[in-house]
């Protein structure tokens, strides 16, 4: 549907500007995401380095963090996930409205990092929300926090208005709200969200 | 000095004068059930029903400041299986000493120094919340760290070291 690049460059020396709606309506998407201003542990201190003057997030569009969930686009998971928190960040996930994204940033967001083993930190966010970027590192140095913003930026310029594709603020049959999951005896409850986690839990019997 | 004295009777033959113990000897000499100074640290155990007149006898005796109420789980190899240590700062001596209590696993209690120390009110919650000790006379023994709703103590050496998933 695109428009084809020569014919643009063509076009653009006659002064004459081609496009189409939906490369017009992701331009402008991709360059006004606003994060959530909301740090988790060690990784936030990376998140905040990319946000200063040095790295400047805001060359991207991204330089509003906004202290409330209901203004952002945007939720970097920076930093290790313990079942406490856990429902916390899935309710303030649910707040956000769409479009939504989010990057899960560091070993521990991603699968629990050095502390997978721990009887009390979450095995990676993924298991209850949608995950849209994934940053490995122990923290990842602002560079990879700026290389996962563009990859999202990548993403979000080829999503497609129109189809099966389409992104979820598009489509109304779209889950919006996901399960918050509940401290129980030994671990939260469910231990997964089955619908965003697609491979089998470990040790499904014991959890509760 | 020696390097290491081990036991009340050593330590009390070579470090009788010391400041805390000549303290604890003079007011209730039988509380102290047991001594060490290694690697340049003094621990004193205490009979753990006298423990909270004994904190204020040391506190009497220039040890101010509570630095740290802790425990260890020597489960399967020890019984009495809890040590609760407590670290005392001394600022005009500028010297910290341990002073701990060994509790049975039957029935892993102890009396709240919170009257002498008010600090260890938090110290203490965090033995509770993660060892299973309780606190007599705590005025607010709740979990701290953990949800509420969890079960067991997850640093007793018999909790699974990974959890339970």
């Amino acid at each position: 549907m695109a428009v084809e690049p020569d014919l643009k460059i063509e076009l653009g020396k006659q002064g004459v500007f081609v496009t189409t709606l939906n490369e017009l309506y992701n331009w402008g998407r991709r360059n006004s995401v606003w994060p959530m201003q909301f740090g988790l542990a060690c990784c936030a201190i990376e998140m905040i380095a990319t946000t200063m003057a040095r790295y400047d997030l805001a060359r991207f569009g991204a330089e509003v963090f906004r202290p409330s969930p209901r203004q952002a686009d945007l939720m970097i998971i920076s930093g290790t996930v313990t079942k406490k928190m856990a429902p916390q960040v899935v309710r303030l996930y649910n707040q956000m409205a769409e479009p939504r994204y989010v990057i899960a940033m560091g070993a521990c967001a991603i699968s629990g990092g050095p502390f997978k083993q721990g009887y009390n930190v979450l095995k990676g966010i993924d298991r209850y929300i949608p995950v849209d970027v994934h940053i490995p590192g122990c923290p990842p140095r602002p560079e990879a926090l700026i290389h996962a913003f563009m990859t999202l930026q990548k993403k979000i310029e080829a999503q497609p208005l129109t189809g099966e594709a389409r992104p979820r603020h598009l489509n109304a049959e779209a889950q919006g709200e996901f399960p918050v999951p509940v401290p129980s005896a030994h671990d939260l409850n469910p231990p997964v969200n089955r619908l965003v986690w697609p491979l089998p839990a470990p040790n499904p019997g014991e959890s509760a | 000095m020696s390097a290491t004295l081990h036991g009340k009777d050593a330590v009390l033959a070579e470090m009788g004068q010391h400041p805390a113990i000549s303290a604890v000897m003079e007011k209730m000499p039988d509380a102290l059930t047991d001594a060490r100074w290694d690697r340049e640290e003094l621990t004193l155990t205490i009979a753990p029903e006298k423990l909270v007149p004994v904190a204020g006898v040391i506190r009497q005796a220039g040890y101010n400041f509570l630095e740290d109420v802790t425990a260890v789980d020597w489960f399967p190899a020890q019984e009495p299986r809890f040590q609760v240590s407590y670290h005392l700062l001394s600022h005009a001596r500028k010297e910290r000493i341990r002073l701990r209590v060994m509790l049975a696993a039957s029935k892993p209690e102890v009396e709240t120094i919170t009257d002498v120390w008010p600090s260890a009110n938090y110290y203490e919650r965090e033995v509770f919340d993660l060892f299973g000790v309780h606190f007599a006379g705590h005025p607010n023994l709740r979990r701290i760290l953990m949800p509420d709703e969890w079960t067991g103590h997850p640093l007793r050496k018999d909790y699974p070291v990974e959890g339970y998933r």
